[in-house]
């Protein structure tokens, strides 16, 4: 059975977010922004102005730097786009989202369960991922404009919060819900039933690993 | 000798090339990998790969975002010279580097580990590595440039193991890596995965990184029991049940490559390395006269790079 596909605005109205079921396959229409650690510790740390409109003009956080350059004449070559792994962003997550509104978080691997459900859920947002991770020329065809470039000077252009406009742009998987309910455990959980038949015949290390447990009176042999 | 501009133009050649062409090879392996994949999602995935690759070579684009870490492997003939000399050479495939990390564009990756400084170019401290080999043969003047740029943060793990832990234990940890990197989809699986034996604990991680990013699908160890256990390695990481971006599967593992080297009497060391599924490395062979060829088998892993023995005997490796 293949997914069902659907179009979603990147400001999305809280009927459109409730309509998308895991593994649904989305593709995104408007304005989306990149943020990662240094936005995030730019804008909640030292306390930067946002240089946007959030959420008005964009409900969606893309964890992802993209291959591009600026070119000298100030214009913007964009090739590639690929998100970068989630679960490291859980620190700033929570204040981000009440701060700017965000209703679509978009990025590598998904959140847990507990974040979902602590402030996911509260916001009315869903985690979409992308897909692969590879699918970056995919996505790169997805950017019908690059609107602007902040913070490129103080970031990087790796951190930057790029502004991207998006037609189409996909695929995308949907990782949670308005439940909290998380696609990877969930196919965690149907592998994790059968993975001890694999692990027949191998055995565990003769050295252990300090930090294996949280006991540190243990040895590790 | 070795034109010093023609090396520059030929490593900029080879950036494009590795982050915009998926090497067939790996191609192939990840098509045969989608016709037996039934899993819903990571089928899903598996069909937007392929139609990644294609778009990429159509639009002339990096096939994914995170272009990783560009590096380069030299390696040359006995007889031969560079213009410019070594210093030249490694100034050249810098060059190369930042201005394809540019014009590509890649994504500049590379940062100062403390205060995160970006050079929005991937050269900087230690970048691009560059690791060198030296060959007997063919005789004459020529060099192979080979460029990899493998994705960085999950799916590689090294162990110390002991002779003890026997095949059980090299199994056990092979597992554990796939499993724990696997979820979610982190090593960005099904990928060629390399692993490396013995050596110390540096040469075990450069061994289980070469047998990933420089040996193709299909290839088999040349000692036949390595090459069984290669095919029991890889028939054990699809055994898992996941797939694509951890999803419920049967292709984890599109090859699996074992590269070892003679270690500490007491030990038994271990690495794993996943490739990813952009598997982004492309060749050329310079020859002094400005023959330029492109190719995407590093051939790294040649007779005289296993040697065993104090002299190179190239007799006996040939009448084994």
């Amino acid at each position: 059975m293949s997914p069902r596909e659907i179009r979603l605005s990147t400001t999305p109205t809280a009927e459109d977010i409730a309509a998308l079921r895991l593994g649904d396959v989305v593709y995104l229409d408007g304005l989306m922004y990149t943020a990662r650690e240094g936005v995030y510790m730019r804008a909640l740390e030292t306390k930067a102005n946002i240089p946007m409109e959030l959420p008005s003009e964009s409900a969606a956080n893309f964890h992802c730097s993209p291959a591009a350059s600026i070119r000298k004449d100030g214009s913007f070559d964009m090739g590639a786009v690929t998100a970068t792994a989630s679960f490291r962003f859980a620190k700033w997550l929570p204040e981000w989202m009440e701060k700017t509104g965000a209703r679509l978080i978009i990025g590598k691997g998904g959140m847990s369960s507990r974040d979902y459900k602590r402030y996911f859920v509260p916001n009315g947002a869903v985690y979409l991922t992308t897909v692969g991770y590879g699918t970056g020329a995919l996505l790169g065809r997805g950017v019908e404009n690059v609107e602007a470039v902040h913070w490129h000077e103080e970031l990087g252009l790796a951190q930057a919060m790029w502004v991207l406009r998006c037609n189409r742009m996909g695929p995308f998987i949907v990782a949670s819900d308005l439940e909290g309910n998380c696609l990877f455990e969930r196919e965690n959980a149907r592998i994790s039933d059968r993975i001890s038949q694999v692990y027949e015949g191998t055995r565990p290390a003769t050295l252990r690993r300090f930090g294996e447990t949280d006991d540190r009176n243990e040895e590790l042999i | 000798m070795i034109p010093i501009d023609l090396i520059q133009t030929t490593a900029e050649t080879l950036m494009d090339k590795a982050a915009i062409e998926i090497p067939q090879d790996y191609l192939d392996g990840l098509k045969a990998a989608a016709a037996t994949e039934n899993g819903d999602l990571s089928s899903f995935v598996l069909q937007a790969m392929l139609e990644n690759y294609e778009a990429a070579k159509e639009d002339r684009r990096a096939m994914c975002g995170d272009t990783g870490t560009p590096r380069w492997y030299v390696k040359m003939g006995n007889d031969t010279r560079i213009e410019g000399g070594p210093v030249a050479l490694e100034a050249a495939l810098r060059r190369a580097t930042a201005n394809r990390t540019n014009g590509v564009p890649l994504r500049p990756n590379r940062v100062h580990p403390l205060w995160r400084t970006d050079h929005d170019n991937n050269v900087g401290i230690g970048a691009p590595e560059i690791e060198y080999g030296y060959e007997p043969s063919p005789s004459g003047e020529w060099i192979d440039l080979i460029t990899v740029h493998k994705g960085g943060l999950f799916g590689t793990d090294y162990r110390m193991l002991f002779p003890s832990d026997g095949i059980e234990g090299i199994k056990r940890f092979y597992l554990d890596s796939l499993v724990a990197f696997g979820k979610r989809g982190l090593a960005c699986q099904p990928a060629i995965i390399g692993i490396g034996l013995g050596g110390c604990k540096d040469t075990c991680m450069v061994l289980g990184k070469r047998a990933a990013c420089l040996r193709t699908v299909g290839d088999r160890n040349s000692d036949p029991k390595i090459a069984a256990l290669e095919e029991e390695l890889k028939e054990l990481g699809n055994s898992i049940g996941m797939g694509a971006m951890g999803f419920v599967g049967k292709n984890m593992v599109i090859d699996a490559h074992v590269e070892v080297g003679y270690c500490h009497t007491g030990g038994m060391q271990m690495s794993v390395h996943a490739f990813c599924l952009s598997s982004r490395r492309a060749v050329a062979r310079i020859y002094a006269d400005g023959r330029v060829e492109h190719r995407t088998d590093p051939d790294w892993f040649t007779p005289y790079q296993r040697r065993e023995t104090v002299e190179w005997q190239p007799e006996m490796e040939a009448a084994e």
